[in-house]
């Protein structure tokens, strides 16, 4: 096996350069510990060694963590808890070397990795934007399993520890600096000869002073009273967070108020047993698949690999300046830094679509993730017309204009007629078929839809529609301008609804039939939230705009007949001029465009008395079941390519609780006879709309899964 | 006269502006570099220029922030262009946008550049408030004291008269004589009535409207999103009065002598915001990239008299220099841009360049030539539409390219009197 580290000699310090090969980034696996221990005991024997530099010689990484793959091969409890205990006797060794080990940081530093720069004896961080430090190890389910429970808290006290650990996110190198994290902050260029500085002068005697974090943080972090307030905060938030559907995080305040209040050798017997027990958890298993079909689905544009050319995208064009176009012309601006040329045929509507584009800057720049020569850069990506000037040189543009079919033709033919023939034309629509909108079009093999979702600066999740004649090239033009944005991008079929809005329709139209029976709105949303979405499908409504759901139900009911009928909820509330969010009237209050309580007075208008006791078991079948039901539907009618993908969607589209891994990891968990059979009595007791889909019947009888279930992939 | 070599003539591929709005009303949020980027990008679009084809930006600004001393490097920066294209300001006061066209026409014959742009921007709603010199060196002591009682007793010094800001006068440095005063001077030297004065301002604002009004004019103009919500659209000039008469002018009194004076706030150029921009390319350049140039620049010339004579006399000299290194006469002239800075002044020069005394002055066999108004500012002037000052040379040369193209006419003439006692003439010419 080729080595992933190599060493160099400068005087007495030993500059030892991680660079995994075949890798695009560094990896600890169980192989690179060995190595690095080998070579840790032969510098420790080197009389010519004084100290050691650790660096890494990847270009923007340090170490992106540990070998995830190596997880998913664990196969019980005690495997996983000896490969904690195995990382933990790797960082002790840095820990403990008798050449004292200095971390030259540039670029990602994360998880293990992270681990092992906590087990240095000197951090220097480079103050590159790229340089990030974290432990995600939550977001997997799992918590840091070699040392970083136990070290991380030590170095930057019990808050801030906790803080980076609940919530997985990375911290800037200036941020790190401020917390203690490392030691210094210098430019790149000298960060390896600053390095070896202080590992000659640690070698030379030198211990490094590390300051206080002042009074606040004597009191808090530095007495055992004041960080059990700081447990019991972090325990109550974690509660309110996840609702108890994330075993990791209240595993993880565990493990680290054992390390600091009964020491370190018992805090990391109590770290490795967490990441075993943890390791094991279907949470984990599935939000560890989560990652790797992410990460495939970065790779995978809907097209076999090298079966279509993307065009290069320097300038997009976006029709219509209304929220959801200003949304995508800002984050392409911020995340793509594209020129973007926004149309519409306002020119007050283009100025404030312009100035919302703007806004989504403006939030990174208020939250300081762009310097503000940064912005009046990027601000100035973004421009706005009243007529097609400046879309002759554009190679995509997308539309996204009002909802209606007649208007998004017109819109089309206007689009062709001032764009090249090679122009990208995607169609961001969440119902109209794209067939449809591209059935007159000139260059058909151009257009496709592109369904965004709102609002697109923060949601995740892009829909890409080829129709029967857009090009392999468009197609991928889409798919991967789509992920400069920042989206995960999944390809599916042009049929009403797509994917996400399928899935979604019947789920809120059973929830508009149990607010007609009465159930609580608070009571509703609860049970879902639950049971992990962020949000119940009252707020959703709230959230989508009723007009715009309403609109959405009719093009489904049309479409799928019977089974897909909107409850009558939805009517009642718009002849109230109820919204939602948009007008502060729907099926919440809101103050200041903020949502405050339930509004009751909704059943006055449905005619309904409120139920006083509810069975919420019910309720979440019902939901969870249409949804369910609908999903082996449209697969089974080749909506989504893969499994994979359709539950990527779900998650990332929709807010489908991560943990549970997608509706179809949740069919395959279930099992489909048991799925099939509470599916006949939901439809004996609620209505032949529960009748299980063919696809869920056939796979009762014969076994069948959607995912193989050998692998865990 | 230059005969450039083939192909090398520069050329105007298009021009456009920011709206001109009165300082301190629809731009006056806008800062000077906000103003010059926005038009400059936007010619950018509507012409389909590739920025890397962009060699240099000269830009003209007569009253620059402190703050951002070089306005051209900062709209090369925009990100339609690379970050590699250089770019300087100038000030030749108020021709200073004409001077930007005329030294990218120099870069352009001489082949050391083939894509240039230029123009000039002018924010009089942001200009730079001074301390007086006293406080200024207070606080530069104060700033390198050493320590507080040192940085106290700096302080000490300030009376509170030295307090009060300062901010920058449109006066002359060398005579204390403000444009306005001149202006006022010229009209009683010259014997410029109250009335002809009045006159060319009324018609000045007619013919600004009907350019308004049928497009002509606003297609030069791209539309400043206004307001917190950028939902304010400005697409046209606010300082074009359409139905103000010939009454309403003779009513307001002179500013600059209350007694005698004849100048007004209604016959002379208000204070104004705005930016303008043009494309320069090489004619072999422009051949290149498939465009078709508007018009060419023939030849321009720079004059300047003692401020302390009529200091707004400077066209009288440089019109005529300019029209024999163009090779031709006043009667070759389709179309003439006369820079109204004051109607006095106007029409003092007018009667220079209709003189045969001014011409034995100048050496020249006869009258410069008689204007004929109705080839003369067709479109309204800098007393309708405004003067931001290093805009308007900009503002001038893209409506008379393209007026002489609408018109078919050969040759246009541009004056333009600017501070210092300068003026400046230009001539353009059709493209074949």
């Amino acid at each position: 096996m080729t080595a992933a580290f190599r060493t160099e000699q400068r005087d007495r310090v030993a500059v030892v350069t991680f660079d995994l090969p075949f890798e695009s980034v560094n990896k600890l696996s169980k192989a690179v510990g060995w190595e690095l221990e080998e070579l840790l005991r032969g510098l420790d024997a080197n009389e010519q060694v004084q100290a050691i530099v650790l660096r890494s010689g990847k270009p923007d990484t340090f170490i992106a963590g540990a070998d995830i793959e190596e997880f998913l091969q664990l196969r019980s409890v005690e495997e996983a808890v000896r490969l904690s205990r195995d990382g933990q006797l790797l960082m002790q060794a840095v820990a403990d070397s008798r050449t004292p080990v200095v971390g030259a940081i540039h670029g990602a530093c994360m998880g293990g990795g992270l681990e092992l720069a906590l087990a240095c004896r000197y951090r220097i961080a480079s103050d590159h934007p790229k340089t990030n430090l974290g432990l995600p190890e939550t977001q997997l389910g799992l918590i840091p399993g070699a040392g970083g429970s136990n070290r991380l808290p030590r170095l930057v006290g019990v808050r801030a520890a906790l803080d980076m650990i609940l919530t997985g996110k990375p911290v800037t190198a200036r941020k790190a600096l401020r917390l203690g994290l490392v030691d210094e902050m210098v430019p790149e260029s000298i960060l390896l000869d600053t390095a070896i500085d202080a590992a000659e002068r640690i070698a030379g005697g030198w211990s490094p002073k590390r300051a206080g974090h002042g009074f606040v943080a004597s009191v808090v972090d530095g007495t055992p009273l004041g960080r059990m307030v700081v447990y019991r905060k972090a325990q109550e938030g974690v509660e309110a967070k996840s609702g108890g559907n994330y075993p990791a995080l209240p595993r993880a305040i565990d493990v680290v108020r054992c390390s600091m209040e009964d020491g370190m050798v018992k805090g990391l017997a109590a770290e490795a047993q967490a990441f075993g027990d943890l390791a094991m958890t279907d949470v984990s298993r599935r939000l560890v698949e989560i990652f790797f079909a992410t990460n495939a689905l970065k790779k995978d544009d809907g097209v076999p690999a090298g079966s279509g050319r993307a065009r290069p995208v320097h300038r997009l064009g976006v029709i219509g300046s209304g929220f959801m176009g200003a949304g995508i012309a800002g984050t392409a601006a911020l995340v793509a830094g594209v020129e973007v040329r926004m149309k519409d045929a306002d020119l007050s509507r283009v100025g404030r679509g312009v100035k919302i584009a703007i806004d989504v800057l403006a939030e990174r720049l208020k939250r300081r993730r762009l310097t503000r020569w940064e912005f009046d850069r990027q601000k100035a990506l973004i421009s706005g017309t009243g007529s097609y000037d400046g879309f002759a040189r554009t190679e995509l543009v997308i539309e996204a204009v009002f909802e209606e079919l007649g208007v998004k033709r017109q819109v089309l033919a206007e689009i062709e007629a001032a764009v090249p023939a090679t122009t990208v034309i995607g169609t961001n629509t969440s119902t109209i078929p794209i067939g449809d909108i591209a059935a007159d079009a000139r260059h058909a093999e151009r257009v496709l839809g592109m369904h965004f979702f709102s609002p697109v600066a923060r949601m995740p999740l892009l829909e890409v529609i080829p129709t029967d004649r857009t090009s392999v090239d468009a197609l991928v033009t889409a798919v991967q301008f789509g992920r400069r944005m920042g989206k995960t991008v999944i390809v599916v079929a042009d049929s009403p609804g797509f994917w996400v809005n399928r899935i979604l329709s019947p789920y809120l139209n059973e929830a508009g039939f149990l607010l007609e029976e009465g159930v609580p709105i608070d009571v509703l949303d609860r049970v879902m939230t639950n049971w992990g979405f962020p949000v119940g499908p009252a707020a959703l409504f709230d959230e989508v705009g009723l007009d715009v759901a309403e609109k959405a139900g009719k093009v489904m009911h049309q479409a799928f007949g019977d089974r897909l009928e909107p409850s009558r909820v939805i009517g009642v509330m718009r002849a109230d001029d109820r919204m939602g969010r948009k007008n502060g009237r729907g099926f919440y209050f809101y103050k200041d465009g903020h949502k405050s309580g339930a509004d009751g007075s909704v059943f006055q208008l449905l005619g309904v008395r409120p139920q006083g006791e509810v069975d919420e078991q019910r309720v979440r079948d019902r939901l969870v079941f249409a949804m369910l039901n609908e999903a082996a539907l449209a697969m089974s009618e080749g909506v989504v390519r893969t499994p994979r993908d359709a539950d990527i969607g779900a998650i990332f589209g929709i807010g489908y609780p991560p943990f549970r891994g997608g509706p179809l990891r949740t069919l395959d968990g279930m099992g489909a006879a048991e799925v099939v059979a509470r599916l006949e009595r939901l439809a004996t007791t609620c209505g032949p709309r529960f009748t299980p889909a063919p696809v869920l019947q056939e796979m009762s009888r014969t076994g069948g899964r959607w995912y193989p279930s050998s692998t865990a992939r | 006269m230059i005969t450039p070599r083939p192909g090398r003539r520069a050329v105007v591929i298009a021009g456009l502006r920011t709206p001109f709005a009165k300082a301190g009303t629809t731009l006056a949020d806008a800062s000077a570099v906000d103003l010059a980027r926005h038009c400059t990008r936007e010619l950018l679009y509507r012409t389909e220029l590739p920025g890397n084809e962009v060699d240099e930006v000269i830009y003209g600004q007569v009253v620059v922030s402190p703050l951002v001393g070089n306005v051209a490097r900062e709209i090369a920066l925009l990100p339609q262009m690379p970050r590699t294209v250089p770019g300087y300001s100038l000030n030749r006061a108020c021709a200073s946008g004409a001077q930007a066209i005329c030294n990218a026409t120099d870069q352009i014959i001489a082949g050391h550049a083939d894509v240039i742009l230029a123009g000039g921007v002018e924010t009089l709603s942001d200009v730079p408030i001074l301390h007086t010199r006293r406080f200024a060196r207070t606080l530069v002591a104060a700033s390198k004291a050493r320590s507080l009682g040192a940085r106290l007793s700096a302080f000490a010094a300030v009376r509170p008269r030295d307090l009060k800001p300062v901010s920058p006068a449109i006066a002359e440095p060398s005579t204390g004589e403000s444009m306005g005063q001149s202006a006022e001077k010229m009209a009683k030297e010259n014997g410029i009535s109250r009335e002809d004065q009045d006159a060319l301002a009324l018609m000045s604002h007619q013919r600004a409207a009907a350019g308004t009004a049928d497009g002509r004019l606003t297609d030069e103009i791209v539309p400043w999103f206004g307001g917190r919500d950028m939902d304010q659209v400005v697409s046209a000039d606010n300082l074009i009065r359409p139905d103000t008469t010939i009454e309403q002018l003779s009513k307001l009194k002179p500013v600059f002598d209350r007694r005698y004076g004849s100048v007004t706030a209604g016959n002379a150029s208000p204070l104004t915001d705005g930016a303008a921009t043009v494309i320069m390319m090489s004619e072999e350049k422009a051949a290149a990239l498939g465009y078709r140039p508007l018009v060419a620049v023939r030849s321009y010339a720079v004059a300047a008299v003692d401020p302390g004579w009529q200091l707004l006399m400077g066209p009288a000299y440089a019109v005529p220099t300019a029209l024999r290194r163009a090779g031709i006469n006043w009667q070759h002239l389709g179309l003439v841009e006369i820079h109204e800075a004051f109607a006095s002044q106007v029409l003092s020069n007018v009667q220079a360049w209709g003189s045969a005394e001014w011409a034995r002055r100048l050496g020249l066999s006869g009258p410069v030539g008689e204007v004929d108004w109705s080839r003369t500012n067709v479109m309204g002037g800098s007393i309708a539409i405004g003067h931001p000052f290093a805009a308007t040379g900009a503002r001038i040369v893209t409506t008379l390219a393209n007026e002489m193209v609408r018109r078919d006419v050969e040759f246009g003439l541009i004056s333009i009197c600017a501070q210092g006692g300068m003026g400046y003439a230009m001539v353009l010419e059709r493209v074949a």
